[in-house]
């Protein structure tokens, strides 16, 4: 059976993108954001998995205001880098895992998670930010992708305690697929930030803490944090830091299972107009 | 059920809902369109006559022209949609950010390197926090 065995969670800035394709990943600004993924790449290598389960948002790149789903499962084989403007980042096409993503999408919508399907679709840094910083520098990624779009960016988004809920659903269906996979679950996005109007520039340190230990302590209970919270605290585009709240919920012990060990914690201010948060959590046994 | 009135309570910030959305259409779906090379030539060359193509309101029209983000998104506008105008500019996001908060691109990557904007006085509308005018009392 396919288990999932570590959940990842990271910020996905565009400006960290560009620094890593622009070879600036030594300069003293950049190294402070680039040495928090130095574990992480290591165990990586240490713990290849098969399919990445990656949950990320469309920033107005695929999914203008002709469409916004709130739920988007990429069920389709491949998917390109996407041009927002600058170019195509020059990083490996994703390669999808269909046959899984068409078993989710089946299982989490008999739950009454109503998901859209997409098989056609660039993805944008969002999805590919985090991919460069964990993966490093490749040819191809070393493993099967499967992005799901969250709606963040037109409110109503969905809540915390919607999106733990729909990551357990998502955990359960993972682990009901035949096939003997390692699967893990990212969240990324946040953490505090804001672009725009006269706060823009906002930074909240100590609730990005707070809500990075009740993540690992207590996510049942954080997921109840509403959304004008995130807003108001964490900045306009903090509330990306609910889809942490998908990867948690798949986790084993959102399930009933023993708690997961954090392999790593990792908090840096600045990276362009952000706080960098990074944390891995693996599931026991 | 519209939004929580709460979420107009936070100073310097305009949540994008639904209602902002439809006011700010035209204004976004037009920033969409310099995602493709050419749109974005087309614009460069005669941005009056590009916007005209549009069906948005002078104001927006004018707001675009101006590069006033603030003003672009009291109209409707997002960030996410706005930042194609940047890019077509050459502008970074920490470009744009700063751009609309009255501090100098110098004072505002400053501001971040040191942690960034503080939280103290900008939760709510009427604190003495520097993203918002001092209240009058």
């Amino acid at each position: 059976m396919a288990r999932i065995t570590s959940s990842l969670y990271t910020s996905h800035i565009p400006a960290v993108g560009a620094a890593f394709d622009l070879g600036k990943t030594e300069e003293p600004y950049w190294r402070k954001v680039f040495s928090g993924y130095e574990f992480t790449k290591q165990w990586e290598k240490a713990h290849t998995p098969d399919v990445v389960f990656l949950v990320y948002n469309d920033h107005a790149t695929a999914f203008s205001l002709a469409m916004i789903p709130t739920f988007a499962i990429m069920t389709g084989p491949e998917f390109e880098p996407a041009d927002e403007g600058y170019g195509r980042r020059p990083v490996p096409k994703v390669i999808g895992h269909p046959e899984l993503a068409a078993h989710i999408a089946s299982e989490v919508i008999q739950q009454d998670f109503d998901l859209t399907m997409v098989n056609e679709i660039d993805v944008d840094h969002g999805l590919t930010v985090p991919l460069s910083c964990v993966f490093g520098k490749v040819d191809a990624w070393p493993c099967r992708i499967i992005p799901f779009a969250v709606n963040v960016v037109q409110h109503p988004v969905p809540s915390g305690a919607r999106c733990f809920a729909l990551g357990q659903a998502i955990g359960r269906a993972i682990e009901s697929y035949p096939e003997d996979l390692n699967v893990q679950i990212w969240g990324t996005g946040g953490m505090s930030h804001q672009l725009q109007g006269p706060r823009a520039g906002l930074i909240n340190r100590e609730w990005d803490n707070a809500f990075l230990d009740k993540l690992i302590d207590d996510p049942a209970a954080l997921s109840k944090t509403p959304n004008i919270e995130y807003v108001r605290e964490a900045g306009s585009e903090g509330i990306e830091l609910v889809m942490w709240l998908i990867a948690r919920g798949a986790m084993a012990d959102a399930r009933g299972g023993p708690k997961p060990k954090v392999a790593h914690r990792f908090y840096h201010v600045p990276a362009s107009n952000t706080a960098v948060g990074h944390l891995v959590l693996e599931n026991a046994g | 059920m519209s939004l929580d009135k709460a979420f107009k309570d936070i100073p310097g910030t305009t949540v994008f809902d639904a209602e902002q959305s439809r006011r700010g259409y035209w204004l976004n779906q037009f920033c969409m369109s310099l995602m493709k090379a050419d749109n974005r030539a087309r614009f460069r060359a005669d941005e009056r006559a590009y916007l005209d193509e549009w069906k948005m309101s002078e104001e927006q029209k004018q707001a675009v022209l101006d590069r006033d983000l603030n003003r672009c998104i009291a109209l409707g506008g997002n960030i996410y949609f706005l930042s194609k105008i940047g890019a077509t500019d050459g502008k970074s996001f920490q470009q744009m950010a700063g751009s609309m908060t009255g501090m100098s691109e110098e004072a505002y990557r400053e501001m971040m390197i040191n942690g960034g904007r503080s939280i103290e006085g900008n939760r709510r509308i009427g604190e003495h926090g520097d993203a918002q005018r001092p209240r009058e009392d």
